[in-house]
């Protein structure tokens, strides 16, 4: 079986973001990009089910500029086969995302695709469930536990009143949660290594899909700044400020 | 000419990045405060193979040159571990380069995997009290015995040798007296740190409190013939070899460090409001970090010069000890300032620059003195006569 795991370069999660001062959106210049997490946990349960027997192959694929030949290396050098890059310079949605994603599961027909829940830049958590409905496959969607058994995948889901645990048959899509598992990092041996795998480089043209965004950003502020708290004296005063001032009651 | 750092290089620099990252400013900090060596950090960065970058792949090394070995303790120091991270690595990256250059195939084997695998840890012990600089005038000795050679004498500014199991020794096998040149009549053993022969006292220092410095008394250390390095008496010109890269990496590390203390600073100053603004929007708090930027990148380039030269097979004494000096001078003026922009917090250590000043006064001193780089420079580079 093989097993496609999308990864998305985003912004560093440790770095702090920053809105352009024309506040049209996030001022990436000079800024540290990584994998997006959601995607590292996605790459590392699909590595475990290679190690462990139950997947023959791992292929990466990246959607975006030439630099996302970054995120895709760091998936090599954690383990990744092989990967595919569809080199495209202008934002993505996710329908978009999900669309050139069926192309590529089309040709490469994978018994599983691995996804992050959501990416951290724009959390949008949709690729995956519209993957999913584009296909027709089942999807399993917030994981924190997967499991092969045959034809079919066991996933655990983290739901708001606690684990919820669903069996798919195969074909299907993961999203992946936090506690899933936690990634490996790249080793040096595995970064040599990964010089000699095939990383292919594709256009959207190839695959047919429109990328004509459906959406406009009109503005894009930074949130408002946390004002300190009070200490107040009485219960009626703090009743009376919700009141007034809050407004919540 | 390509200033840019191939692939593989951005590669290696994102890769150590993860590896420090959850090695953060309250790890260091604790490390300074109550010492004891970073094992959990070293032990990181052993498993993800990085003590082997610039081995060779015979040992499990990745083979790889000083530029990407400079890259990875650049990372290191900047990513918030100054020297205490850079110095619990450093030895291993490439201070056992005479065994791999000199040393057969089984000593290569037997001394090194253990090493780039983190199972062994490995001390240089070179400097003496009576010989600093000098190195020729180093007195430990070894004499021959029926089946090796028995070593006495002592040594100074020993790192690691709290921890380390082994050591790499220069020693006088030949008395300077009857040598034709002084360098000549000494010789290199990589050796088993034998406790019961020789008394490892730590030397309390102003920084970098996690990895030990020592004083080593050497008090009739048996040696096995299978330990000696290369040839008897030429143990000198195999660590001669290594005082070029290692100048290198030192300035990477200076560098880093120095990084790493210019980016506090310019934080704290945009951020610490006084008379109703950010300090740092008075020249008087920006002009001197201006001027930290500009040195210290004008030095990494002379570092990333001089490992260039030496990766492709250049004479690079020259590059390497200005790199060295130039790192050294420009990362202790990046502390100085960041303590300085800080103010009375500075001061304080939980704003880490204080840390960060008292370790780069390590990359003025060692391996090697301003003075002595600047008397090499003048008589090696200008033709000017030898002072002392």
């Amino acid at each position: 079986m093989k097993i496609l795991v999308p990864v998305k370069r985003v912004i560093d999660y440790n770095v702090k973001a920053r809105v352009k001062a024309d506040n049209t959106g996030i001022d990436l210049a000079n800024v540290k990009m990584s994998m997006n997490p959601f995607d590292e946990i996605a790459v590392e349960e699909a590595l475990q089910k290679k190690e462990s027997g139950e997947a023959e192959e791992v292929i990466a694929v990246s959607i975006g500029p030439s630099q996302c030949q970054e995120t895709l290396r760091t998936a090599l050098a954690m383990g990744a086969d092989r990967a595919i890059l569809i080199e495209e310079d202008s934002d993505v949605e996710p329908l978009v995302v999900a669309k050139l994603l069926k192309a590529v599961v089309d040709e490469e027909q994978p018994g599983l695709v691995i996804l992050g829940k959501q990416a951290i830049d724009d959390d949008s958590n949709q690729t995956g469930q519209m993957l999913a409905a584009l296909l027709g496959w089942p999807q399993g969607t917030f994981a924190s536990e997967v499991k092969l058994a045959g034809d079919k995948v066991e996933v655990t889901r983290e739901v708001d009143g606690g684990l919820e645990t669903v069996a798919l048959n195969l074909p299907a899509i993961v999203t992946t949660d936090l506690r899933l598992n936690e990634p490996r990092y790249a080793t040096l041996p595995n970064i040599m290594k990964a010089k000699k795998k095939p990383l292919d480089t594709k256009t959207v043209g190839d695959y047919g899909v429109d990328v004509t965004p459906r959406l406009t950003t009109l503005y894009v502020a930074e949130p408002a700044k946390r004002e300190a708290g009070i200490i107040v004296e009485s219960v009626e005063e703090l009743v009376q400020k919700l009141k007034d001032e809050a407004g919540v009651i | 000419m390509d200033f840019a750092l191939n692939d593989q290089q951005q590669d290696i620099v994102r890769a150590i990045e993860s590896v420090c990252a959850p090695f953060d400013d309250a790890y260091w900090l604790e490390r300074d405060r109550e010492g004891g060596f970073p094992e959990a950090f070293v032990q990181a960065v052993a498993d993800g193979g990085w003590l082997g970058i610039a081995m060779p792949e015979s040992v499990g090394g990745a083979g790889l040159g000083i530029t990407e070995a400079a890259l990875m303790m650049h990372t290191i120091a900047k990513s918030g571990g100054g020297f205490s991270a850079a110095s619990a690595v450093h030895m291993n990256i490439f201070g056992l380069k005479p065994i791999m250059v000199h040393g057969t195939e089984e000593q290569q084997q037997r001394m090194l995997v253990p090493v780039l695998k983190g199972e062994e840890r490995a001390c240089f012990a070179v400097t003496e009290p009576d010989a600093g600089l000098n190195t020729t005038a180093l007195q430990t000795r070894a004499d021959r015995t029926n089946d090796g050679y028995v070593i006495n004498g002592k040594k100074v500014w020993t790192s690691t040798a709290q921890i380390a199991d082994k050591m790499l020794i220069l020693v006088r096998t030949t008395p300077r007296e009857e040598c034709e040149r002084p360098a000549d009549g000494m010789s290199l053993f990589y050796t088993k740190l034998d406790r019961d022969r020789v008394d490892v006292r730590e030397i309390e220092k102003m920084g970098r409190k996690a990895v030990d410095s020592n004083e080593m008394f050497i008090d009739n250390l048996e040696v096995p013939y299978e330990d000696l390095i290369g040839e008897e008496g030429k143990g000198f010109k195999y660590i001669f070899d290594g005082f070029n890269p290692e100048r290198i990496l030192i300035a990477a590390e200076c560098i880093g460090l120095g990084q790493l203390a210019l980016s506090k600073a310019a934080n704290y100053a945009g951020e610490r409001v006084v008379f109703d603004r950010p300090i740092g929007q008075n020249q008087a708090i920006q002009h001197p970090l201006a001027q930290d930027w500009m040195a210290l990148e004008s030095a990494f380039l002379l570092v990333m010069k001089a490992a260039w030269l030496y990766d492709t097979g250049q004479s690079c004494a020259a590059e390497a000890n200005a790199a060295k000096y130039m790192a050294a001078e420009a990362a202790y003026k990046a502390c100085q300032n960041a303590v300085m922009t800080h103010g009375g917090f500075g001061y304080a250590k939980e704003f880490h620059v204080e840390r960060y000043l008292r370790e780069s006064l390590i990359g003025r001193i060692a391996p090697i003195s301003a003075q002595l780089i600047q008397n090499f420079i003048a008589e090696r580079v200008l033709g000017l006569p030898k002072s002392y």
